[in-house]
């Protein structure tokens, strides 16, 4: 069983969010039939999946959150707000028990049965008209009359008379007398009485009745579970035998009249009156495919990292290769060579395409993050009292898996400063002429090789002054530094500017905009701001496509060859000895327009002996961005742009600082990939005035 | 061998009892919901349906009665997956059609002796 | 499942890799030898320890290269081409990595049982004892024992600046 355990969490903490999404989709007071369908079938789905694996508690809570649905849905009980937020907590505890049982955690037993409780509550709130889904039939030995005022029971009468539609159902009378005869020795009669005559015999209609005595002292329930599927296509008697008479006992007072055929009679004559199952009138609508739509497999990821390991040595070799066939320029004669060349290119072609083929597998789309969004901002803006309309956009475009993981977090953030300080209250809003509901907007979109995700609001905008005014007091600003509104509102990603004050029950948490910079920043990306005072704010994150490939710059210094990413150059320039400056503590920099950046000189940061280029005039100036920041790097000279595969360096050795990871170029060799913004750290490191006392 | 559709929406259930069956030695063809089973039925017969009642698409009681009208499925042993709750649901699949049910929570021997029980 | 824990009837052998190291000899665990090379120039990183030659590909994975002789503060000598470069895999907590270190030559490989080894005794300043972890003998030489898994993390103090 345990080998399907990990599909069945898999699926259940899917069905957990498609529970969490429709019920944020519900309209209280109103019924939505197909809404409410796809809910409680998720739901019953856990119980059955829960049940049949073995996780009991799971399936007992379930089936509290199965049955308040059930009424629901057949509309016994109305769509309340109370109901549906008790519903959404109990999604969030069925979910940590769920994560505790696949992690082998503790689960919180008192939080457990709180919410159990508080959904009991809601259960016998409101009496639904109808008797509960819970009238679970009892089992039926329990029913069963308390057979020690009875002789010792020897064998039973069993009168068997099926209702001619019973072959319908695929029973086959046979096999039901060779379940009995399982039991014990049985004696069969056969009655013929209803057999038609001839021409009118329908050989899809049961006619043959059964007289059967079961010589076996077994007990009743075992004979009724034999019939159990039947019990409503067929007369049923089913009469103890007792010790001291060989004839038949007469059914107990419970039971009718002997049976007699009829097609309404319904199966009562034994002891046993199973409460009739009262069927629901009302048709149930049909869930649209909503999630049906496309078809899929799991793969371990780790596979797939395999393959794209694969891929990248393919891409090695293929380049590889290729050199080689320019060394044998002279050696083939041209035809050869001619065919070489071709069987290169084609190589050439089918590699990239397995490539960007391969590395799609990785990507999945951003619902997987903004599906958490709904939530979060209905539970925020209720807490804070605010009207909002969140508007998820392009959520199928597809990004690489590793930045689903690492984005949710800082979206979260982002969100959370939108809601808590961009967008108003409704009174606010109204005063000022807008709409009472605010609108918040994810919008994720593929332009030129990124990913771009908008966080937008139609808010206040970001407060120029109050930033202005707080960076003055952090000390991340002077007073006679002239700023321009873009650079005011770029200070929120410094560190050290999320202060206490800032810290609020919604967007504090002690994380600042700088930490959501980096994380950015860590997965290649860039994030900028807009905003627009009064009309509202928007945040602009940039992504790269995949975390696998990058599109790089060689650049060389000596006999060294580095990585610089493109999407950090700017540009690059040949210098000119009349835009270089030297500032006091700061080093040389240079001016460019109305800049002064820093200049690092790679072959000083990194140790690199022999650089070609000595003097600024002699090399060229890369001008990177990173972080916010500006600087120009000096190297000898560009070599050419590629995509380059990365690998990590921390896998067999640490992270370096500068260094971001390595890669491997078309001769084999590996060539390490510039960390931009580490990099500008350790070079201002070395412009820093030596402290003082050495500690050691 | 008999040949055993499972349809179930659910792949972890739907995988067990197909894997179960397959242990047993029947062939196993799997759906994942009404519809796709109808389609299936609608192209071969098969010894015995085994089906989840809440699906999407087409629950399993619609399916049982869809599948009753096909010529081929008139006598075929039809069992639904139910819960111990749901007697109206057994009701509502026994004038469809089903033969009968096998009630979640489950066990594979508990599949395996009610599968026998109906496929000779 | 099943916890059978064999009383050890025989002692255990234990292989080592020896190689030469400024004219002394060493050993490592067989089972942690991945493969030997020749050496061939690596790929410099900077502002690291000067023991850590570079990193090189080995099929599709970037593994750093240590220089025994400086990691030991032995002498220095050129790399050439009888230069040997071992690749070890180093086990750490939750990850396994490779990394190659560089000797003056691969020597032989060595059958011993557990029992003769010995601790390793105290080398003082003259090489890291910390990568040591015993000794044995084999005939007249003395092999000292490199432990692996050590030589990655604990690092002599930054010579590189």
């Amino acid at each position: 069983m345990a080998q399907f355990h990990q599909v069945f969490f898999e699926e259940s903490f899917e069905g957990l969010d498609l529970m969490e999404k429709g019920l944020l989709g519900l309209d209280p007071g109103t019924l939505d039939d197909e809404e409410i369908n796809a809910i409680f079938r998720a739901a019953h789905s856990i119980k059955g999946g829960s049940g049949t694996f073995g996780f009991t508690a799971i399936a007992d809570f379930t089936h509290v959150m199965e049955t308040l649905l059930d009424e629901m849905r057949d509309g016994r009980r109305p769509v309340t707000t109370e109901a549906v937020e008790v519903l959404l907590r109990s999604v969030d505890v069925l979910r940590e028990m769920m994560e505790a049982a696949r992690d082998g955690g503790e689960t919180d037993a008192e939080r457990i049965a709180a919410q159990q409780a508080e959904l009991q509550r809601i259960l016998e709130n409101a009496p639904a008209p109808v008797e509960s889904v819970e009238s679970t039939p009892p089992p039926a030995a329990a029913a069963e009359p308390d057979p020690g005022a009875e002789p010792e029971v020897v064998g039973w009468h069993i009168v068997f008379r099926p209702h001619p539609h019973l072959p319908r159902t695929a029973n086959d009378p046979l096999r039901l007398l060779e379940e009995l005869a399982g039991l014990g020795e049985l004696e069969v009669e056969c009655d013929l009485d209803a057999l038609p005559p001839p021409g009118e015999f329908q050989p899809e209609e049961a006619y043959l009745s059964w007289d059967l005595h079961l010589h076996a002292p077994v007990e009743r329930f075992q004979i009724e579970e034999i019939f159990d599927w039947v019990e409503e296509d067929c007369d049923l008697a089913v009469m103890p035998v007792h010790a001291a008479a060989s004839a038949p006992a007469e059914p107990p007072a419970a039971a009718g009249p002997p049976p007699s055929p009829g097609p309404t009679t319904g199966s009562a004559q034994t002891a046993v009156t199973k409460s009739p199952a009262k069927g629901k009138t009302r048709a149930k609508g049909k869930a649209k495919s909503k999630d049906g739509g496309s078809s899929s497999i799991r793969v371990d990821i780790a596979k797939i990292d395999t393959l794209i390991n694969m891929v990248g040595e393919l891409v090695i070799t293929q380049s590889m290769l290729g050199l080689l066939g320019e060394e044998f320029e002279d050696v083939l004669d041209p035809a050869r060579l001619e065919r070489l060349h071709e069987g290169l290119t084609q190589l050439e072609r089918n590699t990239r395409e397995l490539q960007e083929n391969v590395m799609q597998i990785r990507m999945l789309p951003i619902s997987f993050t903004f599906s958490r969004f709904p939530r979060l901002v209905h539970d925020l803006s209720t807490k804070l009292g605010k009207k909002v309309e969140l508007r998820l956009l392009g959520e199928s475009t597809e990004v690489d898996k590793t930045v689903i993981e690492k984005i949710g977090d800082p979206l979260v953030h982002l969100v959370r400063n939108s809601l808590d300080h961009g967008l108003e209250p409704p009174a606010e809003r109204l005063a000022a002429g807008k709409p009472e509901t605010g609108v918040l907007e994810l919008d994720a979109y593929h332009k030129g090789g990124n990913i771009v995700i908008e966080i937008r609001d139609d808010g206040r905008g970001l407060d120029r002054e109050r930033i202005l005014a707080k960076a003055l007091e952090r000390g991340l600003v002077s007073e006679e530094q002239n700023l321009s509104d873009q650079q005011i509102y770029e200070l929120i990603f410094q560190p050290g500017f999320s202060t206490a004050e800032q810290v609020s029950d919604v967007s504090g948490r002690g994380v600042g905009m700088d930490v959501v910079r980096k994380n950015i920043t860590e997965l290649g990306g860039h994030i900028e701001i807009e905003s627009n005072p009064g009309r509202g704010s928007a945040i602009i994150i940039r992504l790269p496509l995949t975390l696998a490939i990058l599109d790089g710059q060689t650049v060389a210094v000596g006999d060294e060859t580095y990585i610089v990413p493109l999407v950090s150059i700017i540009e690059s320039i040949q210098i000119r000895p009349n835009m270089i400056n030297l500032l006091a503590g700061h080093g040389e920099t240079f001016k460019l327009r109305d800049e002064y950046l820093p200049i690092i000189r790679l072959h000083e940061v990194f140790g690199i002996e022999n650089p070609r280029a000595r003097e600024l005039e002699q090399g060229l100036l890369v001008v990177l961005e990173g972080e916010g920041r500006r600087c120009g790097l000096f190297v000898d000279d560009l070599l050419g742009q590629q995509q380059v595969v990365i690998k990590s360096l921390e896998a067999n050795y640490q992270r370096v600082e500068g260094i971001s990871g390595a890669t491997i170029l078309g001769d084999g060799s590996v060539a390490l990939i510039l960390d931009i913004p580490g990099l500008m750290r350790l070079a201002a490191r070395r412009t820093e005035p030596a402290p003082l006392a050495l500690t050691a | 061998m008999p040949t055993i559709l499972a349809v179930d929406d659910s792949n972890s259930m739907r995988q067990m009892v197909a894997f179960t069956l397959k242990g047993a030695g029947y062939d196993v063809i799997e759906a994942r919901d009404g519809v796709e089973a109808l389609n299936i039925a609608r192209g071969r017969a098969v010894n015995l349906v085994i089906t989840d009642v809440n699906m999407p698409n087409m629950d399993g009681i619609t399916l049982i009665k869809e599948l009753r009208r096909l010529p081929n499925y008139r006598f075929t042993p039809l069992l639904m997956l139910t819960t111990e709750s749901s007697a109206d649901k057994k009701q509502q699949g026994k004038t469809a059609g089903a033969t009968g049910w096998i009630v979640k929570p489950f066990n594979p021997d508990q599949l395996l002796a009610t599968v026998k029980k109906v496929i000779r | 499942m099943h916890s059978d824990n064999p009383v050890q009837q025989h002692t255990p052998q234990r292989q080592f890799l020896t190689f030469r190291l400024a004219g002394e000899t060493y050993g490592v665990d067989i089972l942690r030898v991945q493969e030997i090379r020749g050496w061939e120039p690596v790929t410099r990183i900077p502002n690291v320890p000067a023991h850590v030659r570079g990193v090189l590909n080995l099929r599709g994975s970037v593994v750093p290269v240590l220089d025994l002789r400086r990691r030991f503060d032995l002498p220095s000598q050129d790399l050439g081409k009888d230069t040997v470069v071992i690749v070890l895999r180093i086990q750490g907590e939750k990850t396994t990595r490779s990394i190659g270190v560089v000797v003056d030559a691969v020597s032989d490989v060595l059958d011993t049982d557990a029992n003769a080894l010995q601790p390793a005794p105290d080398f003082g300043a003259r090489i890291d004892a910390q990568c040591i972890s015993g000794l044995v003998s084999d005939g007249d030489t003395m092999v000292m024992l490199v432990d692996v898994d050590r030589m990655l993390n604990d690092a002599p103090e930054d010579e590189a600046a």
